[in-house]
């Protein structure tokens, strides 16, 4: 039988009462990882590793002992995640060796649940992106049509769990990075409140965005997943020592009656695909036949959410990557001098868009114009905060699309870097905010293509996310 | 032509704190190359730093020993430049809400007294460092990357290089008595960076300036300030225009050599860390810092004067806190300041190599006791001293093996007195007829009797209360 096709929840059941093993799990996830390698979903598969922490488990089952329930369920990690002993490549020229000297705290959680690791996920590189095409080792493609993009930045992540290649990924969302591919896939992507899930031994893009998320087949799933991810460490400064300590699992009332669903209005405009449109409103007049309230609402401020964030992360990203300097590690090679040991080390390093962002940062941080820019770009962030806030005042969350498009062709936007980044249009006022944020498939476009909607939560209320969000996702034909 | 010197100072400090600023790694001066290091100060991706809430106390103690006001809101931001040294590429310093700010050092050169103005005090990283193999290579220790520091920045009060080193002498011990750091420019906990410009005398408009760097010694910050300041007058009185630049001084040749200038100047493009969040201390908090500081040396200063010492004996005892601590504890047991200040000063002081005192709070105090109480003459206790320096022996011991103990046995010695008296009438009888000094030839004498042991101040006035 094949079990790929199954969910956390499902499997676990089955491995819980002994119909089936870890090792035949972790066998059929890799026998597709290799039938499907075409997509490109993965930048390294750790068949062996695998195996062994998978037979472990086994083991341990067999003697009675009372284990998780991610215990000997196939995962992938994101490339921009540290495993120790394993290679971080951020699918870049720049760390193609580089091997991680330390677990992220996220895998020393995920470890403790004794999870079986099967791969490292493409990602574009460095997670500035959304297509993945902006990878150093080409983009992962479309499990649904390998001519169109998986998106990006955790695309590698998606395609794995859409094209069962594993049963849930962690990914990294900065601007949408985990939810704009989970759309473009037809999986479910949380981005979790900032601060609820540890950032250390995550390879920073924009310190003050970043968070990881699970990339899941169902909503259920997503809870099992957070479960392992979340919780306060003192290894990080930013990580919240107040966030709720609750079973995410246990969010599931089955019923959205009374809950208060915002439309905000700007975002159902000029630039929205109809068919994806068409798909958001129906789940609208779902929650509504459920007993939900739609509440029509706007956000004024939320337009200037793009130009914020291209301003904050790219400073942000300009001074992370500076660390990227060719002294400690990364490329070896004679050069005749520090200065030319730093250029050619970055030039021949870092891909197009990298370069991209790391000049636009260091321009907007730059003498002269900090303020206009960056000082700017962060009282925007305050308004749009604040909007926010206000929105939550009369609504519980905020249901928009998560794409404004369905997936396009490989090669479509790569030139076009600023319809590119118009992809994240729904997506980034969501980090921009700390705010928590879920997307679930609703549905397809005419092309075959999925399509995405997007509920957006206030801090720390993936409870009422997830509950809204199984509402819709447990009745929808998988 | 006369011209003003404009200076400005900017110190770093290193804080003795167990672990570094952002990481738990080893703060230790001296191990082997890269050992002290984790993902965290090494810049390894992924890494985060977390503030060591130590540095910050120590860094607000350096603020209340030079009258600083305590920002409760402050920011740490990121200085953004590329050097091996640097492994983040970024130093994680402070700009626009520092820990401390405004201050004072009061310094006195040559006896004329003055004020320099503290700008701030803030608290940063420091940088790994570059070692030069010798063989035409360079290779980086990441031992001193993220060491907390403190820098230490100073109004353009100071006007010459004797100034200069003054503060320098001053800043160093009054943060040696509060702990927070060794201080020993050595070592590189301490270092001084130098500005300086000139203008003519009296002229409210500054000059251009330059920064001097790689000053290693306070001797060296003398020698730059004097080089520099007449390099600059040399330049302006040959019409031309000062370079702002930086310049890297050279003790082997005394002179200054172009570092960078002002076309290559760094844009450091700061802003506030997002990893790390804002330091907010509350005046609860300050004040509690500042019950736990030491005594400081303002304070000994004045409490010395009270005890009745000159400001010429303070000065000197508060100069070293291992001096100053010294003469407390002997005083605590010995209670008179005159005399332990006098002994201290005029010969532990002259002793002492390297801070180093040789002789035991314990044994030096006996030692005073004795000659406080006239048991042996002052000249029998420097004899005691040299003995007991730099050994095992007690003083009791060795004045009980010199024999040394004086015989103040106001019986015994008049007994002497008046056989002295009766054997040397013509001595009295020029005492008696207005020779004063006669009666030194009659101590003289008693001395000899009592085979050198009596009390001269007791033989001095028996012998005038039997004579006059």
């Amino acid at each position: 039988m094949d079990y790929t096709k199954l969910s956390i929840l499902e499997v676990a059941k089955l491995l819980s009462e002994g119909k089936v093993t870890s090792v035949e799990l972790t066998e059929q996830c890799l026998k597709n990882i290799e039938q499907k390698q075409g997509l490109n979903a993965l930048n390294l598969v750790c068949s062996e590793y695998a195996l062994k922490q998978a037979k472990k488990v086994d083991e341990m089952r067999a003697k009675g002992e009372k284990l998780p329930v991610l215990a000997g369920v196939p995962i992938t990690i994101k490339d921009n995640i540290n495993i120790k002993g394993l290679k971080t490549t951020c699918s870049s020229k720049f760390l193609e060796n580089f091997v991680a000297p330390y677990n992220a705290t996220i895998i020393e959680k995920l470890q403790s649940q004794e999870v079986v690791i099967v791969g490292k996920n493409n990602l574009d590189e460095f997670a500035m992106g959304s297509s993945t095409e902006n990878s150093a080792f080409g983009p992962a493609l479309n499990p649904h049509n390998t001519e169109y993009v998986s998106g990006g930045s955790s695309g590698g992540s998606a395609c794995a769990v859409a094209a069962d290649l594993c049963y849930a990924s962690v990914g990294t969302d900065t601007g949408g990075s985990v939810r704009q591919p989970a759309s473009l896939c037809g999986v479910v992507g949380l981005k979790p409140t900032y601060g609820l899930v540890s950032r250390y031994g995550i390879v920073a893009f924009a310190s003050s965005l970043d968070q990881a998320g699970p990339l899941t087949k169902t909503v259920k799933d997503s809870a099992v997943m957070l479960n392992a991810l979340c919780g306060y460490d003192e290894r990080e400064e930013t990580s919240n020592p107040n966030q709720p300590k609750v079973d995410y699992t246990k969010s599931f009332t089955g019923s959205v009656k009374g809950v208060k669903i915002g439309l905000v209005k700007e975002f159902f405009g000029e630039g929205l695909d109809s068919e994806v449109k068409q798909s958001v409103m129906a789940v609208a007049d779902f929650y509504k036949q459920q007993g939900a309230e739609i509440v029509e609402i706007s956000m004024p401020n939320a337009r200037n959410a793009l130009a914020c964030y291209y301003v904050l992360s790219s400073a942000e990203a300009a001074s992370n990557l500076a660390r990227f300097d060719g002294v400690k590690y990364g490329v070896s090679g004679t050069y005749s001098s520090i200065n030319e040991l730093y250029l050619k080390n970055r030039s021949n390093g870092f891909g197009k868009e990298v370069k991209r962002r790391i000049m636009l940062g260091n321009y907007v941080l730059s003498s002269g114009y900090f303020d206009a820019y960056y000082k700017k770009a962060k009282a925007v962030q305050k308004l749009i905060v604040n909007e926010f806030a206000k929105v939550f005042e009369t609504c519980d969350v905020l249901l928009t699309p998560t794409s404004p498009t369905p997936a396009f062709k490989v090669g479509e936007k790569v030139n076009d870097t600023l319809s590119m980044y118009l992809s994240d249009v729904y997506t980034v006022p969501v980090n921009i905010a700390e705010l928590p944020a879920i997307s679930v498939p609703c549905g397809f476009s005419s092309k075959g293509l999925p399509i995405g909607m997007q509920l957006i939560g206030k801090k720390f209320s993936e409870q009422t996310l997830f509950n809204v969000a199984d509402v819709f996702d447990s009745r929808r034909a998988k | 032509m006369e011209y003003d010197v404009v200076i400005g100072l900017e110190v770093h400090c290193e804080l003795k704190t167990n672990t570094k600023c952002f990481c738990g790694c080893k703060n230790e001066f001296g191990s082997e190359p890269n050992s002290n290091c984790c993902p965290v100060c090494l810049g390894f991706p992924g890494a985060l730093p977390v503030l060591n809430k130590k540095a910050v106390e120590y860094a607000i103690m350096a603020g209340l020993a030079f009258d600083c006001s305590i920002n409760n809101y402050s920011v740490f931001e990121r200085k953004n430049y590329f050097y091996p040294d640097l492994s983040k590429a970024y130093q994680i310093s402070q700009l626009e809400y520092p820990l401390c700010i405004n201050g004072k050092v009061n310094i006195n050169v040559g006896g004329v007294k003055k004020t320099v103005r503290l700008n701030r005090i803030h608290l940063e990283e420091d940088a790994g460092k570059l070692v030069h193999d010798g063989v035409g290579g360079t290779v980086v220790d990441y031992n001193r990357g993220g060491v907390p520091l403190i820098e230490i920045v100073t109004e353009p009060d100071i006007s010459s290089a004797d100034e200069a080193v003054a503060f320098l002498e001053t800043l160093k011990n009054t943060i040696s008595y509060t702990g927070i750091s060794d201080v020993k420019m050595e070592e590189g906990s301490l270092r001084c960076d130098v500005n300086l410009s000139v203008k003519p005398k009296g002229s409210d408009k500054l000059g251009t300036r330059t920064e001097m760097k790689n000053l290693n010694s306070f001797k060296a910050v003398y020698r730059a300030i004097n080089y520099e300041q007449r390099r600059q007058i040399e330049e302006i009185e040959d019409g031309n225009k000062i370079i702002q630049q930086t310049l890297r001084w050279d003790d082997s040749i005394g002179e200054t050599k172009s570092m960078r200038n002002k076309e290559d100047s760094q844009d450091y493009r700061y802003f506030p860390d997002p990893d790390l969040l804002p330091v907010n201390i509350t005046n609860e908090e300050i004040e509690k810092i500042k019950n736990s500081l030491p005594e400081l040396p303002t304070k000994r200063y004045e409490k010395y004067l009270e005890l009745g010492l000159s400001e010429y004996d303070a000065n000197l005892l508060v100069s070293s806190k291992t001096i100053s601590d010294y003469f407390n504890d002997v005083n605590n047991l010995v209670d008179n300041a005159k005399l332990v200040a006098n002994w201290v000063i005029n010969e532990v002081l002259r002793k002492t190599e390297d801070n180093k005192i040789l002789i035991s709070v314990e044994n030096f105090a006996s030692l005073l006791n004795m000659v406080k109480a006239s048991e042996i003459s002052s000249t029998a206790g420097k004899q005691v001293l040299e003995q007991v320096w730099g050994t095992n022996k007690t003083p009791t011991e060795v004045v009980e093996k010199l024999g040394l103990k004086q015989n103040s046995n106001a019986d015994e010695l008049k007994q002497i007195c008046e056989t002295v008296v009766n054997n040397n009438p013509k001595s009295v009888a020029d005492y008696k007829g207005g020779n004063v000094k006669a009666i030194g030839f009659l101590v003289g004498q008693v001395m000899k009797e009592s085979k050198g042991k009596a009390n001269p101040q007791m033989v001095n006035e028996l012998l005038k209360s039997l004579l006059d």
